[in-house]
């Protein structure tokens, strides 16, 4: 079974920070099919329109009846273990820093046979689950998991390769006095951050839950504004080399819906606000935090491993009641594409949350459902936990993602009425 | 005949008998700005983003952008700025004839009541004092409110936010009106953050020295520092805002001159 | 199988073995070393270089260029050109086909030739490139090589037959016995079955000396009429069968056989013959998992029984079933490509009485078998052809 993972050890100020090596991630195009599905944590195979032969690795046509009529769809994720190696070997740069490791090849009850990562609580043979997950060149592959889960299952190093847990590491949470900040430091203290720098972009304020927060030792606070490159770069010169794991929880919503749009507005000062913390915010911090983030990619067991961003759904379909502040997560979340390619190549991976409307103050005119901030804040944990990369959060998130693949148009038409 | 004044008086600032005070905060993007409302549009705070610094971006130079409000760190307020100064004449930045950027200054000395009471409210009663032991305040001169505000190290402190809103000196309702009937003077000055006290939305007007000075085509002063190197009477301020057209207000260096001690 | 019969490769032979000795790594490319072999077979026939009219092509580091290329860079204008691109296969699948052309006519004498180059890049290089499906979902895996692949299939063949460690040791001990009286071979020091088991585990359960060793080497044979190798005085061998087989079994959840098991009754069959006849065997043997499968699947004993099938014979040159006479490539080397032919021309060895020490004494009848590319879990390619020493 595997054993707990013991808190890191202080870091050994002579020894060279070792650099982040990939696995690798070259695919095919239609590998990137299983990318898609580990990104949001599915389990999809290709499966035949025709005749329904599930196939693996992914194939351009039906291995079986050679039909082109392929679709992604969610298959039964359990086989049978019937054979195991342990590799001791690897001319591979990122597999040799890693030995030994378990590989085994999988016969699934849906029909392929698959090579997957075995974990360590799997047994040589016998009944295992299958799941899809990111590694950190990004892409996906398939990790075979006992049955049941197993005490500190995640714990296990070859599956923390694939995740992003927040056990040991060290947390900035950058605006740790919205309701959403104070939530997301408690839920990474519980999920057994080892630290929360907890920002403060407003000292001069008073919160009284932040106030609480920080009197637990593990919580230290930070001045930070994200519209202030100058107190992000304090920051960053400050803590940037134990940030293990960024929370940009750092927002800016405003105006009554209606009030938000772009004709409904006489200036574009909401909306410049709006791209200077929603936007310009997230570059600063990334400009900053980024380039330490990605150095200390492979640097101990608690090596920087995640960053996340707290978007909107509406920056995939723009709410034109509030026109401007959905600009600005649309350019959000470009920016946050941008830095997931930027820091792909050392492994770091960038976390998207999409919610929907947050119970908070400007949605107060938002009927429900509506998400507490402790829920996405428990969404993020179960993201960094599970390894995937975008996350949609809430019913309403979920509705508008499936309907945007049904019919883009008919979003963008109801969403303006 | 001007020739010789000009000459006197640098004689008198270069031998030290004639001081210069710098009555500016320094512009740095911790510095607060005033806080209003969530709901009501918002003054920008400073904003600095370096274009180059003997780099890349520009090899043998170094410079900034920055971006703020009208209303920013230590600033004049036009009459435009408030609704009851709107119709005046030359009532923007850009219009005021230049000749009111030089005036002469009373300082009221009100700190120890300041550090007792954030909340303090200078009254009629309280400048008719000062002038008992100071002298009458003469025309067209800035009257500038000393409250040690300046000496406030955090913006938490400078701000001085409750629940129930920011809590800093200012004049009180009956103050200003009468400061301009009575003594025609040329614009209000303080350490704090506005012209008025933190809960002068309470007042009747509310804000009231905006909205009687502005009213009455006076100016405003504000995030002042140093008053306490002023004499009560005989200092001078230079007080002249950008030139931005039509503009409500703006960023700007106070100097004051001031017989040395 | 199909209910056609089959011709016979009757008028057609195979002659001149050649083998251009192999580096464990080279700084020439894939053009020398095939090069080399051409010029060896052209020299070693008498020929003219004009009278090879036809060429067939095996090599993985010969990129960019095609076979085509390799023929301007050779200055050889054949009339028929073929690529097999069937790694361990590669040798008795060149031969199908040259065998064919011959006896149709479309070529009088045709170079059959395979070569690959060892830089110290090379391997990673083509192993990085080889398969879609190795680098959709192989490689993410650890698996860089076939290593795991065959530690997998391993795995499984052990677990359900039985096979043990030593039995694996037993072929490579034999293998390098036979490979210390063969000039070529790589692998010079014996090799004791202690030394086997006590040797570090490379992918459970594969250990160091179940892996073939990567280096540059080139192999090469003729193909041409019987009535031509009469005259030109070239010792020959007859073709009595050959198979091939692609991708066989694919329903196999993992690979326990090949695809000889398909076409082992065809191929005896067609020779006439049956495997007790047979004087020696070469196999592809990568790893000796593989060897086992062989005897299997090409009939020497059941399926399952090849553990009992070791244990009841030396595998050595002057020993009971005579098998990889030349060390195979576990004890000469894998030179990319030509480890497809490693076997094959031992076996044209063997047949025309050329194989100096490692000469058998009793060599009528040889069978030679190939197995190659493991695209993604499995190898996909299989074939066999059994050779017959011709009397000149």
């Amino acid at each position: 079974m595997t054993a707990p993972l013991a808190t890191p050890k202080k870091k050994n100020p002579v020894q060279r920070t070792r650099l982040a090596t990939l696995p690798p991630g070259a695919r095919s195009r239609s590998a990137l099919g299983l990318t898609r599905a580990a990104a949001e944590g599915r389990f999809e195979l290709q499966v035949c329109a025709d005749c329904a032969t599930v196939q693996y690795p992914p194939r351009e046509v039906c291995g079986h009846c050679l039909s082109e009529q392929l679709d992604w769809q969610t298959v039964d994720n359990h086989g049978e273990l019937i054979a195991t190696t342990t590799l001791r070997h690897s001319n591979d740069l990122y597999f040799r820093e890693r030995l030994p490791w378990r590989v085994g090849t999988v016969k699934m009850a849906a029909g392929p046979v698959v090579v997957a990562h075995v974990h360590e609580d799997c047994a040589a043979s016998g009944t295992v689950r299958l799941t899809l997950k990111l590694d950190r060149s990004g892409q996906a592959v398939l990790h075979a998991l006992p049955e049941q889960d197993t005490p500190n299952m995640n714990d296990a190093a070859q599956l923390r390769e694939s995740t992003c847990d927040p056990k040991h590491r060290r947390v900035l949470v950058t605006d740790g006095k919205s309701a959403m900040g104070i939530a997301v430091a408690r839920a990474m203290l519980d999920a057994g951050a080892a630290a929360v720098f907890l920002g403060d972009p407003t000292p001069w304020k008073t919160v009284a839950a932040y106030d609480t927060l920080i009197e637990d030792e593990r919580v230290q606070p930070v001045d930070l504004d994200v519209t202030d490159t100058d107190s992000v770069d304090r920051l960053a010169a400050s803590i940037g080399g134990k940030v293990d794991l960024l929370v940009n929880t750092a927002s800016y919503l405003r105006g009554n819906p209606g009030e938000g749009g772009i004709l409904g507005r006489k200036d574009v000062i909401l909306a410049r606000d709006a791209m200077e913390v929603n936007v310009l915010g997230l570059m600063r911090l990334a400009q900053a935090f980024g380039p330490g983030m990605r150095f200390r990619a492979a640097d101990g067991t608690n090596h920087a491993v995640a960053w996340v961003n707290i978007l909107s759904i509406h920056a995939l379909a723009p709410l034109p009641a509030r026109g401007a502040w959905s600009a600005s997560m649309a350019a959000a979340l470009s920016a946050a594409l941008t830095l997931r390619a930027e820091l792909a190549g050392t492994g770091v991976r960038v976390v998207n949350i999409f919610p929907g409307p947050i119970d908070e103050e400007w949605e107060q005119l938002t009927p429900p459902p509506k998400l507490s901030p402790a829920a996405v804040a428990k969404a993020i944990i179960h993201a960094l936990k599970d390894g995937v990369e975008d996350v949609y959060v809430g019913d309403i998130a979920e509705e508008i993602r499936a309907r945007l693949r049904e019919n883009h148009k008919a979003v963008e038409r109801e969403l303006g009425q | 005949m001007t020739q010789p004044v000009l000459a006197q008086f640098m004689t008198e600032l270069l031998s030290g008998r004639l001081k210069l005070v710098d009555l500016t905060q320094t512009l740095a993007p911790e510095f607060p700005t005033i806080v209003l409302p969530p709901e009501f549009g918002q003054a920008w705070p400073f904003r600095v983003e370096e274009i180059s610094r003997y780099d890349e971006r520009g090899p043998a130079w170094y410079w900034n952008n920055f971006s703020m409000s009208e209303h920013t760190g230590t600033h004049f307020d036009a009459p435009i700025h408030w609704v009851t100064g709107k119709d005046q004449p030359n009532n923007a930045v850009d219009s005021i004839p230049v000749d009111n950027f030089i005036a002469a200054a009373c300082v009221i000395n009100t700190s120890a009541e300041s550090a007792d009471n954030p909340d303090f409210l200078l009254t009629i009663d309280y400048v008719t004092r000062w002038e008992e032991q100071h002298g009458r305040i003469p025309e067209r001169a800035w009257v500038l409110m000393r409250t040690d505000w300046s000496k406030r190290a955090t913006p938490k402190d400078y701000l001085n936010m409750a629940e129930d809103g920011a809590h800093s000196p200012g004049p009180d309702a009956e103050v200003v009106p009468w400061l301009i009937r009575e003594r025609n003077v040329h614009g209000f000055g303080t350490e704090s953050i506005g012209t008025d006290a933190g809960q002068a939305h309470h007042l009747n007007p509310p804000y009231p020295c905006h909205y009687y000075m502005h009213g009455n085509n006076r100016y405003g002063l504000q995030c002042l520092t140093n008053l306490d190197q002023l004499p009560p009477q005989g200092a001078v301020i230079f007080a002249a805002p950008l030139k931005i057209r039509n503009g409500s207000g703006s960023p700007l260096r106070v100097l004051a001159l001031a017989p040395s001690a | 199988m199909s209910a056609r019969p089959r011709l016979g490769y009757d008028g057609v032979v195979v002659n001149l073995p050649v083998t251009i000795p192999y580096a464990r790594y080279s700084t020439h490319s894939a053009h020398w070393w095939l090069g080399r072999a051409l010029g060896e077979l052209i020299r070693g026939s008498g020929l003219a270089k004009r009278d090879v009219d036809g060429v067939c092509v095996s090599s993985f580091t010969l990129g960019p260029d095609t076979a085509v290329g390799l023929m301007q860079h050779l200055g050889m204008s054949p009339r028929w050109l073929d690529h097999i691109p069937m790694g361990g296969a590669s040798g008795v699948v060149a031969l199908r086909r040259a065998a064919r052309a011959v006896q149709a006519g479309d070529a009088e004498v045709i170079a059959c030739i395979a070569g690959d180059t060892n830089q110290v890049d090379s391997f990673r290089n083509t192993v990085s490139q080889f398969s879609r499906f190795a680098q959709d979902a192989v490689y993410p895996y650890g698996a860089g090589g076939p290593n795991a692949s065959f530690a997998l299939l391993t795995d499984y063949y052990m677990q359900h037959y039985g096979a043990t460690r030593e039995d694996f040791g037993k072929l490579c001990v034999a293998q390098r016995d036979n490979a210390l009286k063969n000039p070529h071979a790589l692998m010079k020091k014996p090799l004791t079955l202690a030394q086997y088991l006590a040797a570090r585990s490379i992918t459970d359960p594969i250990h160091l000396f179940d892996c073939v060793m990567p280096c540059a080497g080139a192999e090469g044979y003729l193909v041409m009429t019987e009535d031509r190798a009469r005259a030109l005085k070239l010792p020959f061998t007859r073709i009595r069968s050959t198979i091939e087989r692609h991708n066989a079994f694919p329903e196999d959840p993992i690979q326990f056989r090949g695809g000889w098991a398909m076409d082992k009754d065809d191929l005896y069959a067609h020779a006439g013959t049956g495997p007790e006849e047979i004087d020696f065997l070469e196999t592809y043997d990568d790893y000796p998992v593989i060897n086992m499968m062989q005897f299997e699947d090409l009939g020497f004993c059941a399926k399952g029984e090849a553990a009992t099938f070791v244990r009841e014979h030396s595998f050595t040159l002057d020993g009971s079933f005579p098998f990889n006479t030349s060390g195979g490539q576990l004890s000469v080397g894998q030179a990319g490509a030509a480890g497809g032919y490693l076997g094959f021309v031992q076996a044209v060895r063997q047949l025309t009485g050329t194989a100096g020490a490692t000469q058998l004494a009793k060599a009528r009848l040889g069978m030679v078998s190939g197995f190659g590319m493991i695209n993604y879990d499995r190898g996909l390619c299989s074939g066999a052809a059994i050779l017959e020493r011709g009397q000149v």
